[in-house]
């Protein structure tokens, strides 16, 4: 019993804003949220700008008991259940009764790592001989799969609880894992999405590789640079984004806004093999996951309106586009529109995807393409290969009704999703 | 501090563990924190750090383990008290 799929509830916290509404509103007008970050050049990172989300204090208590938000110190999962929890909400949905779990609903909900900081601590402590002190929260609060669970028990959600972890693509594969789950009739509703903790313990190991940018330290809001000659390196971020996905008999029963529709897509690895590397994807994979993403969702390349890219700001961007062009067999002016949020948010690692999968949902559902900002001086290699045209870099008021969005990460993984405007009526 | 002062701080540092705030009104030296707070087991350990801070004692694993409710929580401070006293 194959079921279709599609989404009715969106939450996000992302360095250019903090629920949907704001968020929403800054893609739409190019505003950065990338900022000068002291502790970075405090500790003498490379890179001194950073994307990370703002959130009120006093927005806390709206999702964290009084005795969660003592020793509360994973920004991971704090911007996860806010996102989660602000999704569910979005789609009209309550937690379960105090006694019996929603045993139709659960989560997929990726994460690098949660909670270095609080592991930062705790390892200090225990180094120090006192690991007694620790008390009750360390563990749930380092447990990769801490976001995911705390979601559930403030949810009441009975079944599948999971957390994924493929670097950069886990929020993309997020969703596609709890669409698989629907699509094959094992959950009504799935929240999926994704999260990445804020700080230098996460962010170092990049700075160090050298693939974050230190060229535009001085001008924060220019310094994520994706498909621009100029680009020298992605600027780290942090958040989280979410959805809840839903049979479509379901939301159709409930009566409830439908967003955009989920049409199939596709997860593979390069296996680090040919040119594909840890770090580098091998381009046969990755065109072979937008092909097969394509297949599954039974779409023509030449239907495809928008895409909505991976485009860090390396030097691998033109590469991607070659993909792109290769997969899709498309090319100059008859290439799709194309974008990257990374301009105005940096790369938020874990998160990038689930983030990048609700500003692509937004582009559906409201009808517009949001800029590519810090691209005037468009890589002359991408030039080559598609026309100036395609990459908007003011918003565009068109209605996309095919978007194909996809994220690679370390480890040569891959993930590519087709999602659909939904007609209601 | 007599008994009456050590039964009210304890209530004071079990109040944020507690969700059932009757039962926690209702604390006397008969209260278990499990069964009557309905405090997560979990929790007992962060009681007994808070309680060790407040009252700068050092409270040992047997100890710990043993206290499960107001009553012998109060008897487990005193004697830590008086010891320290003593030294």
């Amino acid at each position: 019993m194959t079921k279709r799929v599609v989404i009715t509830g969106l939450g996000v916290v992302s360095p250019n804003g903090a629920d949907i509404a704001q968020f929403s509103h800054a893609i739409r007008n190019g505003l950065s949220g990338i900022k000068h970050d002291p502790q970075l050049e405090q500790l003498l990172f490379s890179c001194h700008v950073a994307g990370k989300p703002v959130i009120e204090e006093t927005r806390l208590p709206q999702y964290f008991t009084e005795l969660e938000i003592r020793n509360l110190e994973s920004t991971g999962i704090v911007y996860g259940v806010i996102a989660g929890m602000d999704a569910w909400h979005d789609a009209g949905l309550l937690p379960a009764p105090a006694e019996i779990p929603d045993w139709d609903s659960g989560t997929v909900f990726g994460t690098g790592t949660s909670g270095i900081d609080k592991f930062r601590g705790a390892i200090y402590k225990l180094d120090n001989l006192q690991i007694r002190k620790l008390g009750s929260t360390v563990v749930a609060q380092t447990m990769a799969s801490g976001v995911s669970a705390l979601l559930a028990g403030k949810l009441g959600l009975g079944n599948q609880v999971t957390t994924n972890s493929s670097a950069c693509a886990t929020g993309t594969e997020s969703i596609l894992m709890a669409y698989e789950r629907i699509k094959s009739g094992q959950a009504i509703r799935m929240l999926a999405g994704s999260t990445s903790d804020s700080g230098p313990y996460i962010w170092a190991g990049f700075d160090a590789m050298k693939v974050c940018t230190y060229k535009h330290n001085e001008t924060p809001e220019k310094a994520s640079r994706p498909m621009s000659a100029s680009a020298s390196g992605f600027v780290p971020g942090s958040g989280a984004g979410a959805m809840v996905l839903e049979s479509l008999d379901s939301a159709l029963s409930r009566g409830v806004k439908i967003y955009a529709e989920i049409l199939g897509g596709h997860l593979n690895s390069g296996g680090q093999r040919g040119t594909g590397t840890m770090t580098a994807p091998n381009p046969q994979a990755v065109q072979r996951c937008i092909v097969s993403a394509l297949k599954s969702s039974g779409i023509r390349p030449d239907e495809v309106d928008l895409i909505n890219g991976h485009l860090t700001a390396t030097s691998k961007d033109p590469l991607e586009i070659q993909n792109w062009v290769t997969a899709l067999g498309r090319s100059g002016k008859d290439f799709p529109y194309i974008n990257s949020v990374k301009g105005m948010i940096g790369h938020c690692i874990s998160a990038s995807g689930s983030i990048e999968c609700v500003a692509s949902v937004l582009q559906l559902s409201e009808g517009f393409i949001f800029p590519n900002i810090n691209c005037e001086d468009l890589h002359p290699e991408i030039e080559m290969l598609i026309d100036q045209e395609c990459i908007p870099r003011v918003s565009l008021e068109k209605k996309p009704a095919i978007l194909i969005k996809a994220s690679f990460g370390f480890g040569d993984v891959n993930a590519c999703l087709l999602l659909k405007k939904y007609n209601h009526g | 501090m007599d008994k009456d002062e050590l039964i009210a701080a304890i209530k004071e540092i079990a109040a944020p563990y507690t969700a059932d705030k009757t039962a926690l009104a209702h604390l006397s030296e008969k209260t278990d924190f499990i069964t009557d707070l309905k405090i997560n087991s979990a929790n007992l350990v962060d009681i007994v750090l808070d309680l060790e801070e407040k009252f700068g004692i050092e409270i040992d694993n047997d100890a710990m383990a043993r206290m499960l409710n107001v009553k012998s929580t109060v008897e487990i401070i005193e004697a830590k008290m008086r010891a320290h006293d003593r030294k």
